[in-house]
């Protein structure tokens, strides 16, 4: 257990915990764009920033990502200084010249009073933050087929050489994990598109309604030990038959009872 | 043949040095990357072909020998005789056969290739007695320009491998890294860290494995002080390397070298091999026991991976992006153990110290920033070339003493220290001495040693602008305020450049240069708005004159400029000739006329023209 002081507030955390977690679990309103639970922070975004003392620095203090900085005893941490507050404005501000559509970033931008943004807004942008959140989930997920490609600001997320990626298992992690909702995906007779690949829908069996995709069972199957008939009948006939079955057992129950 | 013990090593060097004095003369014809650039390796070729045709005393194809950079680039190809050190310069292949006949045969000097001194044409003989070497002290380039790179025999011939013969052999790791402590040797890559505490902290650390990296990564614009060394002299970054191999208890490592540099891969591996092959490299380095093998990782070019994490991250075969440092890479470097990543400067430093103590080293330059630093001299100053002085020295000395100047009489303007990331220092602070901590405190930096001079006809708006394209598109763009940022930074910049900013523009950009320094995740774009602010806080009237008059001082931006011919002209037709789009048309010995709606603002006529008779506005 340490002991850090959070806007003049002593707290107890465990040790190895990052800042991040912490000030949330405390209350404390810290904005951040790239930062999930499932996922390994890598203090892209830069919004989660606070600043960061010790009694024996003398004064002097530092800016550092919470996401990335572990607890450590003594740690005296501001997170809404002039200055930290100047830093988060300034990454929307640029953030909302990259991704004027996005509307995640406008509301952001406008709890912090930014609601045009002071800079050029950025030709053909497509609303990506290069948070990599969707990089890293599918490495969670062991796949890697897609990563960041190219290096500054002409840096984009695609699959490898910008061909239909042969890793990808079609299973929407990273669509569903980006948080300016921009990586683009369909379902159309029976058929998911995404990153350009093309992958069969599993149909139920029952109802016909369409399920997942064939490689993303094949992948649930082989890795979590799921048998296959799981993936056979769709989530709403499941609890259709489960309700089925119950009403017969509560049938039965009551008959017995009478 | 294999040195299995320091007394092998001693006999092998006296071998060598008794082949090298079968020769009385040594032909070293400079193979660096500017005199290969002007066709050297020609000159060498023909020089071998004479030789071996001719018979003369003392003299053979044995005693011709091709080194790295000999230093003085601006007038290369330079061919050196020893022992006299006479000194050629801007020979061509032509001049060779003179060389033999008059120098090597009949012992006289060939007086139009000698150097002349620009300021009183006094004609100089030796090499060390030019302004421009007499002025440096050369350490870590010692060997550089001097031995024949792909002979390890020269190197042991000129005491290489004695530092680590004289580590493994009596000395413990803790006394190797006592040594360097004491001599206060700082990293030579820029971040100036000293060397001795990050080599503690890396052998104090409990680990099964640990990693001894070299950093041969030089990105910076203008700088090849790296190059010149791994290519001129790979042995002393090899011996560095195993130095700092046993003072922390590392047994393998990697010399990471950009693709962009041929020779230097070349060259390193040669040296790897040849080194092998010796026995000082490997299983059982020199019969001690000691086992520590390095092999080169080669980069894919990325300025970036010159960062420590990214560089560690390439080395793993990751995308080499940097990553947040709350734990540092001496203690969880490359694949998560203990690494040491030092540049290949400090390596080279590295055999020196142990053989002549870090007393003194520490002696040499100033307190906190000791020993000597090599530069790369670039830019609008006469004498272009590698040079290492003692630390505190001061910039004046540095341009004027051993750079010669500003060529063509021209005024000084600015230097620009520490590549992209560095700042622009202004004429008052020529003075101040070169050291770590002086050219930061003057918003500037050390940085690995590029140094690129500017004169007046250099705008210093748009010197930011091409330093800030560079780091845009050097960026990683991992982080926000960097691939953001900088972009922006640049994009305001470039408004400026084209008299289509507002004051404004300034204040935002300032704010934002703030925010991008303290909150980019790595070195370079903490570092990355240095050029902007740097220049903006000592050439601010230049900045304020493009906006509000809408004007470029210096003559450069074009959308700001306009080009006339005055009552100068003579009529001379080469401004005719250049111009790339027929603005120009008149007669010969008649005033030329520039038509300024289809001048295109290119500057040719102004370059070209000897008469001062074309102005910019």
């Amino acid at each position: 257990m340490v002991h850090i002081t959070i806007n003049g507030k002593v707290i107890k955390a465990t040790e190895g915990e990052m800042l991040l977690s912490v000030i949330r679990r405390h209350g404390i309103e810290i904005p951040a764009l790239c930062h999930h639970e499932a996922i390994e922070p890598t203090g892209n975004c830069r919004l989660c920033m606070v600043e960061i003392t010790r009694e024996e620095w003398d004064g002097w203090k530092k800016h550092v990502t919470s996401c990335l900085y572990p607890v450590e005893e003594g740690l005296i941490v501001s997170t809404h200084t002039p200055d930290v507050i100047e830093i988060r404005k300034t990454i929307l501000d640029l953030q909302l010249a990259n991704c004027p559509d996005s509307e995640v970033i406008q509301k952001m931008a406008e709890e912090y009073g930014i609601y045009k943004t002071s800079y050029e807004v950025v030709p053909e942008g497509d609303n990506c933050i290069m948070c990599y959140a969707c990089t890293r989930i599918c490495e969670v997920l062991g796949r890697s087929a897609i990563s960041a490609v190219g290096r500054g600001h002409r840096k984009e997320i695609a699959p490898p050489f910008g061909a239909e990626p042969p890793d990808c298992i079609g299973c929407l992690a990273c669509a569903q994990i980006c948080p300016t909702d921009v990586i683009p995906w369909t379902d159309r007779d029976n058929t998911r598109t995404i990153w350009d690949r093309k992958f069969e829908l599993i149909s139920c069996k029952e109802c016909g309604r369409q399920t997942i995709a064939r490689e993303f069972a094949d992948y649930l199957i082989e890795k979590r030990n799921i048998p296959r008939e799981y993936f056979e009948i769709c989530d709403n006939c499941k609890r259709s038959e489960l309700a089925r079955k119950m009403g017969e057992i509560v049938a039965r129950a009551q008959e017995v009872a009478i | 043949m294999r040195i299995d013990s320091v007394d092998k090593l001693n006999h092998w060097r006296e071998k060598c040095l008794k082949k090298r004095a079968a020769q009385k003369r040594k032909v070293l014809v400079c193979l660096g990357p500017g005199c290969l650039a002007s066709g050297s390796d020609e000159i060498l070729g023909e020089l071998k072909k004479i030789l071996s045709e001719k018979k003369i005393k003392g003299v053979s194809v044995e005693s011709i020998k091709k080194t790295g950079c000999h230093g003085l680039c601006a007038r290369g190809p330079l061919v050196v005789i020893e022992p006299e050190g006479i000194f050629y310069s801007r020979v061509k292949k032509s001049n060779v056969a003179e060389i033999v006949e008059t120098t090597l045969e009949k012992g006289e000097l060939v007086e139009k290739l000698l150097y002349k001194d620009p300021s009183d044409e006094q004609t100089i003989v030796d090499y060390k007695k030019i302004p421009f070497y007499a002025r440096q002290q050369r350490i870590s380039l010692r060997n550089v320009g001097q031995i024949d790179p792909d002979d390890i025999d020269d190197y042991i011939a000129s005491g290489g491998y004695s530092a680590l013969a004289r580590a493994l052999n009596g000395m413990k790791p803790q006394e190797v890294i006592d040594e360097i402590s004491r001599s206060g040797l700082r990293g030579r890559g820029g971040g100036g860290f000293p060397t001795g505490r990050k080599w503690a902290t890396c052998a104090g650390i409990d680990s099964d494995i640990r990693y001894v990296l070299c950093n041969g990564d030089e990105g910076d614009p203008g700088a090849f002080m790296d190059r010149c060394i791994m290519e001129g002299d790979p042995h002393s970054v090899l011996e560095g390397m195993i130095i700092c191999a046993y003072a922390v208890g590392s047994r393998e490592g990697y010399i990471y070298v950009r693709e962009e540099y041929p020779l230097a891969v070349v060259n390193l591996q040669k040296a790897i091999d040849a080194a092998h092959e010796r026995g000082l490299l490997g299983e059982n380095i020199m019969g001690s026991g000691f086992t520590y093998d390095a092999r080169i990782s080669r980069g894919g070019g990325a300025f970036v991976c010159g960062e420590s994490s990214a560089l560690m991250k390439s080395v793993a075969g990751e995308i080499g992006e940097p990553r947040a440092k709350y734990i540092r890479s001496v203690v969880r470097g490359l694949h998560d153990k203990p690494t040491v990543l030092n540049n290949v400067e400090t390596f080279a430093t590295v055999p020196v110290i142990i053989n002549k103590g870090g007393d003194w080293f520490a002696s040499i330059g100033t307190e906190t920033s000791t020993g000597t630093k090599a530069f790369s001299l670039a830019g609008k100053v006469c004498n272009t070339g590698l040079i290492e002085v003692p630390m505190g020295i001061s910039l004046r000395e540095i341009i004027y003493d051993i750079g010669g100047g500003i060529p063509e009489g021209r005024e000084f303007k600015a230097v620009q220290t520490g590549g992209p990331s560095g700042g622009c220092l202004p004429a008052d602070k020529l003075n101040l001495p070169v050291d770590f901590d002086t050219l930061t405190e003057a918003g500037s930096m050390m940085g690995s040693g590029g140094m690129i001079v500017m004169d007046n006809r250099t705008c210093m708006v748009d010197v930011a602008r091409y330093f800030l394209n560079f780091l845009v598109s050097e960026s990683c763009g991992k982080c926000v305020p960097c691939r953001e940022g900088l972009y922006q930074l640049h994009g305001l910049c470039v408004k400026i450049c084209e008299g289509k900013a507002v004051e404004e523009s300034l204040a935002l950009m300032e704010r934002l240069s703030k925010v991008i320094q303290t909150a980019s995740l790595c070195g370079l774009g903490q570092s990355g708005p240095n050029p902007f602010v740097s220049t903006v806080s000592y050439f601010r009237d230049e900045y304020l004159a493009h906006i509000r008059d809408e004007k470029c001082p210096a003559g450069i931006c074009r959308d700001l400029i306009t080009y006339t011919i005055n009552d100068k002209c003579t009529g001379c037709l080469a401004c005719i000739e250049v111009c790339p789009v027929d603005a120009i048309t008149g007669e010969k010995k008649i005033k030329h006329v520039l038509d300024q709606e289809k001048c295109t603002q290119c500057g040719s006529c102004y370059a070209v023209c000897k008469f001062e008779a074309v102005d910019i506005e």
